[in-house]
């Protein structure tokens, strides 16, 4: 079984997680067109080679980030989300 | 007998006959340039050459003819789906398939055994009500079935109470049929090329040129190639080659690992398939079961063997068919699904001027090769998107106007 090293959980089986899609910077609902909003919910870079990306621990419902090879599978590390956010800052899912 | 046949071998009256034109030098101009040939490219430059005159064409692969995702489907036809838009695109496919064999007057091995989706729930059961009256309204035979019709219908199958999931019902779609893959990329290849197609093997596209919002050339290892029009047919590396003409496209890319017994006497007739346990199931006529399930839980642009997929599909197929407890799985093998976010195709217009899209391809590629090669080479050659087609161009995830068959899959939900 492959691992995935969670940042608040530690080691576990990659089967405890799930998949959350690219990271990429929310646009202002407010301020977003309607192209910008409908290429941030539906499009994707699907690059391939090093990227980051959202997973979530599913027994304990915690997001974090990951930066995985999508070529070999490795995953380089994985780090909470407050290493990107700012304290105060809007994060994903929030209504201001 | 064998000397007889050594002599036939040998004897000038009988050449070798070829079906596709060896290796040529690429020349420095095509009218239409098709990257992939496979299934889809192949059908493309076929229905062009043949029906639009057209066929100063090429078509280009980094690997082989049929050699990417047209070798690793597992060969299903059907057109059982939810949304009128859906049904009405693979009814067309599922009947072109009918006449396939004498169109290209060579044998794709068409064998219409129909398809069976299992209910093991309620809510499943409503969306096989809803499909099925959707798919009558539309011309495609769908019915509910109860569980003494099943098992009159697949006497094998396990319809114990006593299961993780018992059956409660299933969704019979006579028209479901099976092919052998690589003959639809052969016919198609063979019958393009006898009207002057070249099909460059080992040909890497590595950019595509795009000048003033249109696109002029494509890079490859073998030289530069100007072009009237492009069009990609990538099932599996939509997005990369979408990059190099500067378009994003909605998809993520997924393994889909299948795997395949050994041969078994006849004992299972129609395909069957379950969206609950995450599995589908046929036997060849061969005798070997062909066992496939939902996508990899994550993006990978690679086709390694997890033991936790495998392990994951066998107890679903234990669940269905707990005879084949005993059975030996000959070989497995992956192929990458490139997923949109309504589970339906990504075909038509691009962004960039004469670029064409046929992407999006998921786990529905293979059933839609016939119809899907001859609406596109109508766009590429009117530059009219064809009204069956016009529901899946790229633009519609910028209305909000999604397709969904999530529903309507075969095996993930």
């Amino acid at each position: 079984m492959k691992i995935l090293n969670c940042p608040l959980n530690g080691p576990r089986n990659i089967t405890e997680f799930t998949y959350g899609g690219e990271f990429h910077r929310m646009p202002d609902p407010k301020a977003a067109t309607s192209k910008e909003w409908s290429e941030y919910v539906f499009f994707h870079d699907n690059s391939a080679g090093v990227v980051t990306e959202w997973w979530c621990h599913t027994a304990t419902s915690y997001w974090f980030l990951a930066e995985r090879n999508t070529i070999t599978d490795e995953v380089i590390r994985t780090f909470p989300p407050g290493d990107v956010f700012a304290r105060g800052e809007q994060g994903p899912g929030t209504d201001a | 007998m064998p000397i007889g046949l050594l002599k036939f071998g040998l004897r000038k009256r009988y050449p070798a006959v070829h079906q596709f034109t060896p290796q040529t030098e690429l020349k420095k101009h095509y009218d239409v340039v098709i990257i992939g040939a496979g299934g889809h490219g192949c059908a493309i430059a076929y229905y062009l050459s043949k029906y639009h005159g057209v066929n100063n064409i090429a078509v280009l692969d980094k690997g082989y003819l049929g050699g990417g995702n047209t070798a690793r489907n597992t060969a299903v036809i059907r057109s059982n789906y939810l949304t009128e838009e859906g049904v009405s695109f693979y009814r067309e496919s599922v009947k072109l398939y009918q006449d396939l064999s004498n169109e290209f007057n060579y044998n794709i091995m068409m064998e219409n055994r129909g398809q069976l989706t299992l209910a093991h729930n309620d809510s499943t059961i409503r969306s096989f009500r809803w499909r099925a009256e959707v798919n009558q309204h539309l011309g495609v035979r769908s019915e509910l079935l109860d569980r003494k019709t099943i098992s009159e219908l697949v006497p094998n199958l396990n319809l114990s109470e006593d299961s993780r999931f018992p059956i409660l019902a299933g969704l019979w779609h006579a028209d479901g049929a099976t092919a052998r893959h690589d003959t639809v990329a052969w016919g198609y290849a063979k019958g393009a090329c006898e009207l002057g197609v070249e099909i460059h093997q080992l040909t890497e596209v590595h950019d595509i040129i795009v000048e003033n919002g249109a696109v002029s050339a494509v890079v490859t290892n073998r030289g530069r190639v100007e072009c009237g029009v492009a069009v990609q047919a990538v099932a599996g590396a939509s997005s990369l080659i979408g990059a190099m003409a500067g378009i994003k496209l909605p998809i993520h890319s997924y393994p889909l690992q299948a795997m395949v017994t050994q041969p078994y006497k006849p004992i299972l007739t129609p395909h069957v398939s379950s969206p609950q346990v995450h599995v589908y199931i046929h036997q060849t006529s061969r005798g070997e079961f062909v066992i496939g399930g939902g996508s990899d839980p994550y993006p990978l642009y690679n086709t390694r063997a997890t033991l936790d997929q495998k392990e994951a599909l066998c107890s679903a197929v234990l669940d269905l068919f707990p005879f084949l407890a005993q059975a030996n799985v000959m070989r497995q093998w992956a192929g990458t699904t490139d997923m949109t976010p309504d589970y339906s195709p990504i075909m038509g217009e691009s962004p960039v001027k004469n670029y064409y899209l046929d992407a999006g391809w998921g786990t529905w590629g293979f059933k839609a090769t016939p119809i899907s090669g001859k609406t596109m080479a109508e766009l590429v050659a009117t530059g009219n998107t064809p009204d069956l087609i016009k529901p899946f161009e790229l633009e519609r995830f910028y209305r909000f106007e999604q397709i969904n068959e999530a529903g309507a899959t075969a095996a993930s939900h």
